[in-house]
């Protein structure tokens, strides 16, 4: 029988399965960081269990880290006390963790991969709902709670019942301008923040195809702003390329065995997918948020919307509370919206090619006189290689501000934040109430747009930059 | 783990759309290493103004809501993140039971994970629910997860649909961990093979 490529993987890591369809799934791949642990730690102590498989298993702290200067430690707390709980855990229970002041320290989502923990035909698990983002390289990965880490740790498995199979073809190339996360953002809003619940979808079509591997990891990320388990994308020589030579990343004879396995994985043609959607990479503008989910998405040469036009009771109420919140007048041009920070980073949008794109786009300009803007790279790996080909120097003479690695302004656990009413430009992945500091405006942009409406002062169509 | 049987308290109406994980628990309160504590950052911006002092317009804060255990809400409630901080929030508060016509996935797996019950219904049950539960204090429902039924106050009974699974474990309480832990064996097989298989991992 033709089956998916999510049919795959699930079947090769099946445990057991109950009458009822539940599943006992072996995970391969742990990440650990600071916020979602401690308790599941906690528990183990109580119940006297030990770690399964600490081998399998990296821990790194990343939500909570200044992103200034950390040589002296952390000034808060609360804070402090998290990663020092992680530390302590990682110690006592035998796990691989890089600390605060390891040049590997980074975003979870961005050191797993860098460092070959990441790897096709694989399930990884992470308490984090952005995990999905290991999708990109045909990992079948779960956002798990903090329960679940705890299951994981002690059993090295994870209780599971199978998720329907949803594809996006995504058919063409993209635009000049238009990169993986308006595609993404672009999806999302066609299908809506519920559009995946209860599914793991498969993109493909050439689009994706074309994309780089950090750019699949851009459109994967964001599967769960779609509501998706999980989002995969079928491995391919890009994969391999990017994968040779990473520091856990097979070696000599096995890479070859893991090479022909990993050749294996994708669907069968007439492979049947519960639910399918196709759109046009040709149709697609670099996108913007006019609202607190990710769902409320146009092109930047739209206008933002009104309730008026929307029919459903329910989703007019939730139009009208986001447009409140955001501060926003139905009509007025997307492009006419004045912004007061920018955010560059997060575990959608800080590897080396965002920071690439958005330093050509800064290349010889200034930021506008009443923007911050914040550049804060997705790990010290990705860091030092920036500071290699003088992109730190492009960002911080443009008027930039360029930091200390970590998870930072995308959901403001440290120092990083808007202040209420602040308004951002900001390549993360949520533009909820409140995400970026109490009182905070989000709208989510790519690297290139956020680099521009630094510039600009306001949102404004990156295409008039006039980068190829 | 809390066991869920019988729940007889009144309900609150939240009639909103995609709440957030953010919303339910904002991010800064997530810095903590336990998991109680939480249910008076619930619902913070909502429950709180700019000065800490309590919303009055907000269900939760209204006398005859402060002790409602159930919540009937909109559809794709606890999108966002795995912070499973948002069912300690609620449980700590004391929401036992959520009602609406979907639920974001990891915070469905999370909320069961703590005892709470988290029931899916067709919008128009949900709608129905929701304006029996604007009554106020009246508003006390019956849920009964046995024979999976709703029974409101005016006596009409919703029959629901749950995992068998997630429904066993619920009554009895049970830790799932524990329950893996029984398969040992199969897990420690799957492992074997796997070395010999897939021997770079």
């Amino acid at each position: 029988m033709a089956t998916t490529l999510y049919d795959k993987i699930w079947d090769a890591h099946l445990v057991d399965q109950r009458e009822d369809g539940t599943c006992l799934l072996y995970i391969d791949r742990h990440l650990v960081h600071e916020v979602t642990s401690p308790q599941a730690f906690e528990g183990l102590r109580n119940s006297s269990r030990k770690v399964r498989r600490p081998d399998l298993t990296l821990a790194v702290a990343d939500h909570n880290v200044p992103t200034t200067d950390r040589s002296k430690g952390i000034d808060d707390e609360e804070s402090r006390i998290q990663i020092e709980a992680l530390d302590k855990n990682c110690l006592d229970f035998g796990i691989e963790l890089y600390g605060m002041n390891d040049i590997r320290q980074g975003i979870c989502h961005v050191i797993g991969p860098e460092q070959g923990f990441t790897l096709p035909g694989t399930t990884m698990v992470c308490g984090d709902s952005h995990t999905a983002t290991h999708g990109a390289f045909g990992c079948l990965a779960f956002g798990i709670g903090t329960s679940e880490v705890e299951h994981v740790l002690a059993t090295q498995t994870m209780i599971q019942t199978k998720a329907k199979n949803m594809r996006v073809t995504v058919n063409g190339s993209l635009p000049t301008g238009v990169t993986a996360k308006d595609m993404i953002l672009r999806i999302i809003g066609e299908i809506g923040t519920a559009g995946g619940t209860g599914s793991v979808i498969e993109f493909s079509g050439e689009a994706v195809s074309e994309l780089t591997i950090e750019g699949r990891m851009t459109m994967c990320n964001m599967t769960i702003e779609g509501g998706a388990r999980a989002g995969l994308v079928a491995p391919d020589q890009k994969t391999f390329d990017y994968l040779m030579g990473r520091p856990k990343s097979p070696k000599g004879a096995s890479w070859e065995t893991a090479i022909d396995y990993w050749k294996s994985l994708k669907s069968d043609d007439g492979a049947k997918f519960e639910i399918e959607i196709a759109l046009d990479a040709e149709d697609i503008a670099p996108q913007v948020t006019w609202g607190t989910s990710p769902e409320d998405v146009l092109p930047i040469t739209g206008r933002v919307p009104s309730p008026n036009n929307e029919s459903d009771t329910n989703k007019k109420a939730k139009m009208q509370r986001s447009l409140d919140y955001m501060g926003l007048e139905p009509g007025m041009l997307l492009e006419d919206i004045k912004i007061d920070k920018m955010f560059i980073g997060s575990c959608t949008n800080s590897r080396i090619e965002d920071l690439r794109l958005a330093a050509k786009v800064a290349n010889g300009q200034k930021v506008a006189d009443h923007v911050d803007a914040l550049v804060v790279p997705g790990s010290g790996l990705v860091k030092e290689q920036a500071e290699k080909e003088g992109l730190d120097e492009i960002f911080v003479s443009a008027g930039f501000d360029w930091r200390e690695p970590g998870c930072s302004m995308c959901l403001a656990m440290n120092a990083d934040k808007l202040q209420p009413g602040e308004r951002s430009a900001s390549t993360s992945n949520r533009n909820f109430e409140g995400r970026q500091g109490p009182g905070g405006r989000t709208h989510l942009v790519s690297p290139a747009m956020a680099a521009a409406a630094a510039i600009k002062g306001h949102l404004v169509d990156v295409r008039s930059f006039n980068i190829d | 783990m809390k066991k869920f049987d019988k729940l007889t308290a009144v309900a609150a109406p939240l009639p909103l759309i995609n709440v957030d994980t953010d919303m339910i628990i904002p991010a800064r309160f997530l810095k903590t290493i336990k998991r109680t504590g939480l249910g008076q950052s619930l619902f913070h911006t909502l429950r709180f103004d700019e000065n800490g002092s309590e919303r009055e317009d907000f269900v939760l804060n209204k006398s005859a809501y402060k002790d409602a255990k159930i919540l009937i809400t909109g559809a794709n409630f606890g999108c966002g993140s795995s912070r499973e901080h948002a069912p300690w929030a609620l449980d700590d508060f004391g929401i036992r039971c959520v009602i609406a016509p979907d639920f974001a996935d990891i915070f469905f797996n999370n909320s069961f994970k703590n005892g709470i019950l988290l029931i899916k219904l067709p919008q128009k049950e949900v709608d129905d629910l929701m304006e029996v539960a604007e009554r106020g204090a009246n508003s006390t429902m019956t849920i009964d997860l046995e024979t999976q039924e709703i029974i409101s106050s005016d006596g009409k009974s919703i029959k629901f649909e749950l995992d068998p699974f997630k429904k066993h474990c619920l009554l009895n309480g049970l830790d799932d961990i524990g329950l893996t832990m029984e398969k040992e064996k199969k897990i420690g097989t799957f492992e074997e093979n796997q070395k010999v298989t897939q021997p770079w991992l």
